[in-house]
């Protein structure tokens, strides 16, 4: 019987198999950053163990990172222990370290792919469940907890247990106006955060193929909010391009025979997945949250959902609780919800090509009175390209605040948070009570839908727009 | 990780269900950078209150805490365990434990032992009549001793072994090293690497 692309990555990284025991598994690339890094480090310390793989290993500083006075000493001192730590780690250990002001710093999940270390075919591990991003490009990678990092740091390997395959179908085609993060919003909202427990989830179908690179890594970065261990998309044309000529992509024959290798990784034809969901890609529309998980979504076209209508009782017990927390009403036009805060950024649209979409709508408009709107690239490389093609300027005119690139509002662990009560439309993955700051409430949205709601101060898609000003030259 | 084969020590009753790890360790010390140091947030909430029964200087140094039935619900903080073995205690008796505590305690070498709650009423009725008294927790022979107790518990073979051995898992992977040398050595050159080694 064929195999999944997820089981063939699987198998060409078992170092060890035996009977009733989980497999032991080699991993090709560890990422680390400051939070879920340093009682690993002091574990190998307490052994007196080294990391075995220095040359697999890359760590840069992110989730705490100021996205303003960068040169400056930084505030708080949980924060400035923790960087200090993953500085001092790095050096000890002989780790390489991108810190803040380094032009390779950035938000982890964007950093792998931007220095073409994530690559077809690669198991891929960091103490972040985000990590479900670099699956864009046919690897397998998984979010691990501390002690599984110092288990990867001393062994370079992880014993883990087997998982379920499920195919995600998008058949035809996104209509005009609707993006990645519209169809994943739509994928979790259908499957629920539940959906994909135990699952690697491997995105296919004709909608897929069609993506670029960067609206793959949105897509495979929220599996994880659908409860997925992983997601995929397996390799072809589009990452092969991607890849070619990235500072740590093969090159001379090396990159011939790793494309000869890609071209495998692909879901045979015989092969039977666990679990199958098709979606027709031409019926989806722009997609928001209105609750507090990211399965409490609904086209911007709909109205707040009435709890009472939830025949689950769970269910219908945790839309209350949403609405209740979240200060909205049943019934209420999702158009009509306004916002104080408009953020743009993170590991799910924080890249050039979200930062382009975000600039092409505010481009000769201007953000409503009375909204902040933060653009935070994912990092450094996507800030001096956004500059070099003068979107800052793009978003300064508009009144936008442009910042420097990390995590920031995405969880709101550096000083960039909603006050309590306050509301956000955010590009980001996670709208869980508090995320981005104490008793803040956010609605998660496309970058296209985040700018259009930045120019009216209410959810909003630019088809909203057409009426309210046409922008010159556009 | 240090090998558990048996261990004798003074003994704390902990007479409440349900303990879950934000009251072992509360969540504003999950931003220590280290391993230890956690001593002094474990239970910081009840330890507040000098009535506490860990505030007592009758129970000052005891290894052993006998606790209520489901210890370490809630969360999964690897945190909770570490709190308990910074303060000093090798062993945890309760007659159920969260599966998650129960897993991160004994990766980490403290040793949860499950007994009927009839046997952890009487250990806790003697230790509080006595707090000198002894409690031996045995390994080997699978076994609770006190003065006029003697329980029989159950631990699953492998887990039983790695702490008897003292085998955390990477200790346990490390002894794969061949199998690992071997796979490297197969390892396509167009591998991404971070660095020149
Ligand atoms: S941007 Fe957000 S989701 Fe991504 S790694 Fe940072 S905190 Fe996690």
């Amino acid at each position: 019987m064929g195999r999944t692309l997820a089981e063939k990555v699987w198998d060409d990284h078992v170092v060890r198999r035996a009977e009733g025991e989980p497999d032991l598994l080699f991993i090709d690339l560890h990422l680390l950053h400051e939070v879920t890094s340093p009682q690993a480090f002091d574990g190998l310390r307490k052994a007196g163990r080294q990391v075995r793989r220095t040359d697999l290993t890359i760590a840069t500083e992110d989730h705490n990172t100021p996205t303003l006075d960068i040169d400056k000493p930084i505030a708080d001192p949980v924060s400035r222990t923790q960087l200090e730590t993953l500085r001092k780690n790095c050096a000890e250990f002989g780790v390489r370290l991108h810190p803040l002001g380094d032009v390779e710093q950035g938000v982890v999940h964007v950093v792998g792919p931007q220095l073409g270390l994530t690559q077809p075919g690669t198991t891929v591990v960091c103490g972040d469940s985000h990590t479900s991003t670099h699956g864009a490009f046919g690897a397998l990678a998984f979010g691990i907890g501390t002690s599984q990092v110092e288990h990867v740091l001393a062994t370079q390997t992880l014993p883990l247990a087997p998982f379920k395959t499920m195919a995600i179908t998008v058949d035809g085609e996104l209509p005009e106006g609707v993006t990645a993060k519209d169809l994943i919003l739509a994928i979790i909202a259908r499957i629920g955060t539940g959906g994909g427990q135990g699952y690697v989830i491997e995105y296919r179908g004709p909608a897929i193929e069609k993506l670029s690179m960067e609206a793959r890594m949105t897509i495979c970065n929220m599996s994880i909010e659908a409860g997925a261990r992983a997601g995929m998309i397996a390799p072809d044309r589009t990452t092969f391009d991607y890849l070619q000529g990235r500072d740590h992509a093969p090159q001379g024959a090396d990159w011939d025979a790793a494309v000869e290798y890609w071209k495998t990784l692909r879901t045979d034809d015989d092969a039977v997945f666990d679990a199958e969901v098709h979606i027709d890609a031409a019926e989806l529309a722009p997609f928001v949250t209105w609750g507090t998980n990211p399965g409490q979504g609904a086209p911007l076209s709909a109205r707040v959902p009435d709890p009472a209508s939830y025949e689950d009782a769970s269910e219908r017990l945790a839309a209350e609780k949403a609405l209740e927390y979240m200060g909205l009403t049943a019934g209420q036009p999702l158009r009509e919800i306004t916002v104080d805060t408009v953020f743009v950024g993170s590991c799910t649209n924080g890249r050039i090509e979200d930062l382009r979409s975000a600039a092409s709508i505010l481009e000769g408009r201007k953000v409503a009175d009375g909204v902040r709107m933060l653009i935070v690239p994912g990092s450094v490389r996507v800030s001096l390209e956004a500059v070099a093609e003068g979107l800052d300027k793009v978003f300064t005119a508009a009144g936008a605040e442009w910042r420097h690139a990390g995590c920031s509002m995405c969880l709101g662990m550096n000083p960039d948070q909603l006050a309590p009560g306050e509301r956000s439309a955010s590009t980001s993955n996670r709208n869980f009570e508090g995320r981005q700051g104490k008793g803040g409430r956010t609605h998660l949205v496309s970058p296209q839908v985040a700018a259009a709601t930045a120019v009216l101060g209410h959810l909003a898609s630019p088809a909203d727009l057409s009426d309210v000003a046409t922008p010159a030259g556009v | 990780m240090e090998a558990f084969t048996t261990h004798t020590g003074r003994a704390v009753p902990l007479r409440r269900s349900n303990v879950d790890t934000d009251q072992i360790i509360p969540a504003h010390w999950l931003k220590k950078v280290t391993r230890d140091g956690f001593e002094d947030g474990l239970f910081e909430a009840w330890r507040k209150d000098p009535e506490f029964v860990l505030n007592k200087p009758q129970y000052k140094g005891a290894t052993v805490l006998v606790a209520g039935p489901d210890f370490g619900t809630g969360s999964s903080r690897e945190h909770a365990v570490w709190a308990l073995q910074n303060y000093g205690f090798k062993a945890v008796i309760s007659s159920r434990f969260a599966d998650i505590f129960r897993g991160n305690s004994l990766k980490n070498g403290l040793l949860t032992v499950v007994l009927p709650q009839e046997t952890v009423d009487r250990l806790q009725k003697l230790v509080e009549a006595d707090p000198a008294a002894e409690v031996t927790v045995d390994l080997v022979d699978r076994q609770v001793r006190a003065e006029g107790i003697s329980a029989d518990f159950e631990l699953d073979e492998n887990a039983r072994w790695r702490l008897l051995e003292g085998l955390d898992d990477i200790s346990l992977t490390l002894r794969e090293e061949s199998s690992i040398v071997a796979y490297e050595a197969n390892r396509p050159s167009f591998k991404p690497r971070t660095i020149e080694v």
